[in-house]
């Protein structure tokens, strides 16, 4: 039996092992991808982002343990910072969750971000399609503790959470772009600190402010995550939120052009290996020339690309 | 394609001792040396070690003692490694264990184990040179 036929079986070591093979960019991950992709689209994919510190991890463990008293599975992918200097990695968020690692119908994977610059590591995205396969209902996606502009997990999530919380900036802060822009619904964390009170009201000021006509307005909800409070209301928006996306036609919309914007990354990500690979020399040779400006870049892709296409 | 392989370790504090500092200074050591180390944090069973190594396809258990209670909590997660059939997993020890019990522990299946005072780098090394897969 190979690994794709594994995982349709509920192997959860196949599941384990695949995640390892999309990580490691191996042609095996490949071939069970393939035969995978058939049997996803199915489960609902929340994202968790927030900066360091906001408490992503512990509402992640809150939020898994009320979605499976529903009855519903959960799968984790907890990412967290890669050393851009060693290639290592450590991966804490594991511990906020112990009280999950025991439950048959949670699945929990900490991945390195390993050089992506998007708050989710590029693995996600297949990682993701597995644990659909795999037959989770709600697969959870916690980014690593993003700063203002780490926002890819907009291009991932079904619905996304932003986590924060109180004394991190004064009010400009909540009308900056980036990642204040990406938030179906707000958490605002240790609500049992002080100033959680006026971080609700400069959000709520920040989409006054706003000219965009909300369908969906983003709600806010106050949570204590070490206590659990709070997070049937969070659990409860994200319900409403899932339902909005239905309802509306935008949930398919959505992974429409999910599919588009994944399919391009391959497309261009293969293209340019292509390229690298068949034209080492003279690419290296152009290089050269263009450092010695005798050509200019221009001039140099004009002369590549005209004897590849 | 270009396979990358990063070794991934879990580093875990079985049973009831509180204290976690020398688990840490692997841990960050682990990584300082390009691996990924997944801390699951203090007070752990066998059981929860061996699933969330299985869930992260790790290629290495790293498990740190001080209580005293090695001599039982060691053999119980090779015990669990097995009936899963994920004994391919290398499986080192430290913290405060007695020479006395070292011969005991390596019988049971635990690879190496490093008492207080060995040199990081040979940690580094030994776990370089036996991962199996």
């Amino acid at each position: 039996m190979d690994l794709a036929e594994k995982i349709l079986q509920k192997d959860k070591r196949a599941v384990a092992r695949l995640i390892t093979l999309i990580e490691r960019e191996n042609l095996e991950a490949r071939e069970a991808l393939k035969k995978l992709y058939k049997y996803t689209g199915n489960s609902f994919v929340i994202g968790i982002t927030g900066p360091p510190g906001a408490g992503k991890s512990s509402l992640v463990n809150e939020l898994a343990k009320k979605i499976r008293e529903k009855g519903k599975t959960v799968g984790i992918i907890a990412v967290d910072p890669t050393s851009p200097f060693t290639g290592g990695a450590l991966l804490g968020d594991r511990i906020r969750m112990q009280d999950l690692t025991l439950d048959e119908g949670i699945f929990i994977r900490s991945m390195g971000s390993r050089g992506s610059l998007g708050g989710i590591t590029k693995a996600a995205y297949d990682a993701v399609k597995v644990l659909d396969a795999y037959g989770m209902d709600y697969v959870i996606i916690e980014t690593v503790g993003v700063g203002q502009t780490e926002i890819d997990i907009v291009k991932l999530a079904d619905t996304v959470v932003l986590v924060l919380v109180p004394g991190l900036g004064d009010d400009v802060q909540a009308i900056k772009a980036g990642i204040m822009e990406i938030a179906d619904i707000f958490a605002v964390n240790k609500s049992d600190r002080e100033g959680a009170d006026r971080l609700v009201h400069e959000i709520e000021m920040m989409m006054e402010l706003s000219q965009k006509d909300f369908d969906f307005r983003p709600p806010i909800v106050k949570t204590v995550a070490v206590t659990g409070e709070g997070i049937d209301v969070l659990e409860c928006r994200i319900s409403e939120h899932l339902d909005y996306l239905c309802k509306n036609g935008i949930l398919e919309q959505k992974r429409k052009t999910r599919v588009k914007e994944e399919f391009m990354e391959l497309l261009k990500e293969h293209i340019t290996r292509l390229i690298l690979q068949k034209n080492e020399s003279k690419i290296d040779m152009l290089v050269r020339d263009i450092s010695n400006r005798t050509v200019d870049p221009y001039t140099a892709l004009d002369i590549l690309t005209k004897e590849i296409f | 394609m270009q396979e990358t392989k990063t070794i991934r370790v879990l580093i875990a504090k079985p049973g009831l001792d509180g204290h976690d500092r020398g688990a840490k200074v692997i841990a960050r050591a682990l990584r300082d040396a390009g691996m990924e180390v997944i801390y699951t944090g203090l007070r752990q069973t066998p059981e929860q070690i061996v699933e969330a190594a299985i869930q992260e396809d790790v290629d290495v258990i790293g498990l740190s003692i001080l209580s005293g209670a090695h001599n039982v909590l060691f053999p119980r997660v090779i015990e669990l490694l097995r009936e899963k059939g994920a004994d391919d997993i290398l499986v080192v020890g430290g913290g405060v264990i007695p020479h006395d019990d070292i011969p005991y522990l390596k019988e049971c299946g635990i690879a190496e184990i490093f008492t207080p005072g060995t040199p990081i780098s040979q940690i580094v090394e030994f776990i370089k040179n036996n991962v199996k897969k």
